[in-house]
């Protein structure tokens, strides 16, 4: 809605823009580091962390990280790159900066609630790549519609319908049936989002909205009406970790990337393929430009409701997957507004990836580790409430998007119907 | 385009508005009706499908019936669920009108909620005739602070309201989980997430507890009526309202005739949160008595709908607010009669929206209803 706006800006105003960015990350990384110093800077004793498991392989000693010390040069360095940022940065710098800055911030808080404490990093990664699935395969979907400008906050309610489809069919026809018939419906989501928007021009916010609220009382009156008489029909296999042979073997990267389910290596396939599909081929290429500017795209030939009824039913057949992900990939049994807002925080993967897959994925690996966090964190007992910890990616997720750091800027199409003439 | 035409443009023009003509009248009556009609038969499909049989689904839609309308118990029922669902879709509607999507109604419903209980037991030694509406009003303002947030992310950086509506629903639940185990928020004597009650000064009085101390229905109702009143004049007798409609039809229009833009959005923002907070506080101030985790129980989201139901015009909402609350005291009735899912509701409610958001839909599926226009002058 205001893409075409900000890309009118003359360059006097994005150069000041610019530099009012760059001091604004100045001094958040300034404060920063004085609030590493102040609040956490009180951290006698090691920190411990394990980097394997008895049974590995390969054993890796733990790491002993004196925690004092390494807290004091982690805001030192971060207040010299805020100050660096404030007084001469700008360009590649400022995000690059913010991102180490904020790096180091989240290292030494691990140090200082670890400190005098043991703690395994291998298990917190692993679980952190487990909970990223759902949230990337939900930026993913939504990249591929928001690419054809298609606003799809119907994301949530596919994953619903996804994680519901993969319960039922799974107890019927066995795990892999429930994955298929998960993507398909997820599809079939995708498809009639499509519709709606495309054919019908309805309002593509009030479509999403009106899919999650059908799916979430079609779900939620199914299964309060049959799975609670008919448990057998909501007790789907689970799909088993499978170990890569050789590579799972690997310390610390082996059990995060390669002794997962099939969730998580078809997340990683998907973002991969969809990356090289979209900047790497002539069709992704068209994609695009019917994103950026359908009636360009459609002068040149390109059929532009063809191809977002196309992009969007894929977009809905990844968010099926990833549904399915939370019965047979983690629970085997459906509840009622499983997906908890998930498919919302997929959403902001991919505006915090700047509508690009790999950027959702990173994102999403953002969201999953501050979750797998702030489970760990409760179990360390720190007293900054865990609540707060959840909070952070989405306050981020606003930073972004406001443009505070760095610029998201979503295709110029996007959320707007195309009539063609 | 010669001086006859336009005159006879101007006459038209004039003509509409003493009568309004067919395609309007089909617009607010007969998509709504066709709307609710097909959505009630395709949720006897649904039930249909998950082996409810014909005579349950008659007796579950009797039950629909008598539960939101067939005693004063149900009226009473379908008033104290409309209350929540009206003023949070009259922000909405305001929000439509002045262009800004706020998905964000949920989240400053639990703001305001919260905010009404904490004032409500933190001045508890206040009469009631002070200390309700200063309840009522903290709610309002909180919520217009907490929307005003993405106002002003919208009117200074152009971040999409969508957005950080939706990151501010998510934020709130967070927040309100902190706040509810804060020592002096928390329910003494309570480990699990639980305000302290209200006290009953800042309680809004049950209305009919002469006739039976059951009936729920409370002040609120008032509140609620006054909004509809003030939002009516503020859109359609203010300056600023003209402002709100003339940002939300052409934003460039709006700056090209001199109107703050990044202004009226802040304002309509927080006028909108200000509605939604106050819906909030009539949740806990009326019905529920304290805050929990999630006590907006999705009112926020169903309030978009009744807000696109009610074509974002205050009447209409106060209409689509008093449908959907009959739909949710209803669904109960339902439950316990014909032992039918209340989230059949849910289903009920989308398809409605469907089909109201998508007239040219219902169009394709109901041609004889509509007058076949050759001219295209609708859309």
């Amino acid at each position: 809605m205001n893409g075409a706006e900000t890309l009118q800006r003359p360059n006097a105003a994005i150069d000041l823009g610019a530099r009012r960015r760059t001091r604004i990350v100045g001094a958040i990384l300034i404060l920063l580091a004085a609030f590493v110093v102040v609040v956490l800077g009180d951290a006698p004793g090691d920190a411990t962390f394990r980097l394997s498991r008895p049974r590995d392989v390969w054993v890796l000693p733990d790491l002993i990280v004196p925690a004092q010390p390494f807290i004091y040069i982690a805001a030192a360095l971060t207040a010299f790159l805020g100050a660096r940022q404030f007084l001469r940065g700008g360009g590649r710098w400022t995000t690059l900066s913010l991102g180490l800055g904020l790096g180091l911030g989240v290292l030494a808080f691990l140090v200082w609630a670890t400190a005098g404490n043991a703690f395994s990093l291998t298990g917190m990664l692993q679980a952190t790549m487990v909970r990223a699935v759902p949230i990337a395969l939900g930026g993913l979907a939504a990249v591929m519609c928001e690419r054809v400008a298609v606003v799809n906050i119907a994301v949530e309610g596919m994953l619903l319908a996804g994680a519901f489809t993969g319960a039922l069919m799974g107890s019927v026809v066995g795990g892999w049936g429930g994955l298929l018939s998960a993507v398909v419906i997820g599809g079939l989501f995708g498809f009639i989002l499509a519709a709606l928007v495309v054919t019908y021009r309805m309002d593509q916010i009030i479509a999403g909205v009106v899919i999650n609220l059908f799916v979430l009382g079609l779900t939620s009156y199914v299964s309060s009406q049959v799975f609670a008489e008919m448990r057998h029909l909501n007790n789907a296999p689970v799909f088993r970790a499978i170990d890569i042979p050789l590579l799972s073997d690997i310390p610390v990267i082996g059990p995060m990337l390669f002794q997962q389910n099939i969730f998580v290596y078809g997340a990683l396939i998907m973002v991969a393929v969809s990356t090289y599909y979209l900047f790497h081929t002539r069709n992704g290429l068209r994609a695009r430009a019917v994103g950026e500017h359908p009636r360009a795209a459609d002068t040149l030939g390109i059929d532009v409701y063809r191809t977002r009824y196309l992009h969007v039913t894929i977009g809905g057949m990844i968010a099926g997957f990833g549904g399915a992900w939370f019965t047979l990939g983690s629970v085997g049994r459906f509840d009622e507004n499983m997906t908890g807002g998930r498919g919302f925080i997929g959403l902001a993967a991919m505006v915090f990836g700047r509508w690009h897959p790999v950027g959702a994925l990173m994102a999403a690996l953002v969201f999953g580790f501050t979750d797998s966090l702030q489970q760990k964190l409760a179990l360390l007992q720190t007293p900054i409430p865990s609540e707060f910890l959840a909070m952070a990616p989405y306050v981020a997720t606003i930073v972004v998007v406001a443009g505070l750091i760095g610029r998201a800027r979503p295709p110029a199409a996007d959320g707007k119907p195309y009539v063609k003439e | 385009m010669s001086v006859n035409e336009s005159l006879d443009a101007a006459r038209d023009k004039l003509l509409q508005r003493a009568a309004p003509d067919r395609t309007e009248f089909e617009d607010l009556v007969i998509v709504p009706l066709f709307a609710f009609a097909v959505a009630l038969i395709l949720g006897a499909v649904t039930m249909l499908a998950t082996g409810v049989d014909l005579a349950t689904i008659g007796r579950s839609y009797v039950a629909l019936l008598v539960g939101s309308v067939g005693s004063v118990n149900a009226l009473s029922e379908t008033l104290v669920a409309a209350i929540p669902l009206v003023l949070a879709g009259l922000g909405l509607a305001l929000g439509f009108r002045a262009g800004l999507f706020n998905i964000g109604a949920e989240g400053q419903i639990l703001m305001g909620g919260l905010a009404a209980v904490i004032f409500g037991f933190t001045f508890s030694a206040l009469p009631f005739v002070i200390l309700m509406p200063l309840s009522l009003l903290a709610g309002a303002l909180t919520g217009a602070f907490y929307a005003g947030i993405a106002g002003w992310l919208r009117a200074a950086t152009g971040a999409h309201e969508v957005i950080s509506t939706i990151m501010l629903n998510l934020i709130s639940y967070r927040l309100l989980d902190y706040m509810l185990s804060l020592p002096w928020v928390q329910r003494e004597g309570r480990a699990d997430p639980v305000s302290r009650s209200v006290p009953d000064a800042a309680e809004l009085p049950r209305l009919l507890e002469w006739l039976d101390p059951n009936l729920r229905l409370h002040a609120g109702v008032f509140v609620m009526l006054l909004a509809v009143a003030f939002v009516y004049w503020l859109l359609f007798r203010t300056k600023l309202g003209f402002e709100f409609r003339a940002s939300g039809a052409s934003p460039d229009a709006a700056r090209y005739a001199g109107m703050h833009a990044s202004l009226i959005i802040v304002i309509a923002m927080a006028t909108a949160g200000a509605l939604a907070g106050l819906a909030g506080a009539n949740q806990v101030l009326g019905v529920l008595g304290r805050a929990t985790p999630g006590f907006s129980a999705g009112i926020g989201f169903d309030a978009i709908a009744v807000a696109l139901l009610g074509r974002s015009h205050p009447i209409g909402v106060l209409f689509a607010g008093l449908l959907f609350g009959a739909l949710q005291a209803g669904g109960r009735q339902m439950q316990v009669d014909a032992g039918v899912g209340i989230d059949l509701i849910g289903i009920i409610q989308a398809l409605v929206i469907v089909f109201i958001a998508a007239p040219l839909l219902v169009r394709a599926i109901f041609p004889w209803g509509f007058r076949n226009r050759q001219k295209g002058t609708h859309q």
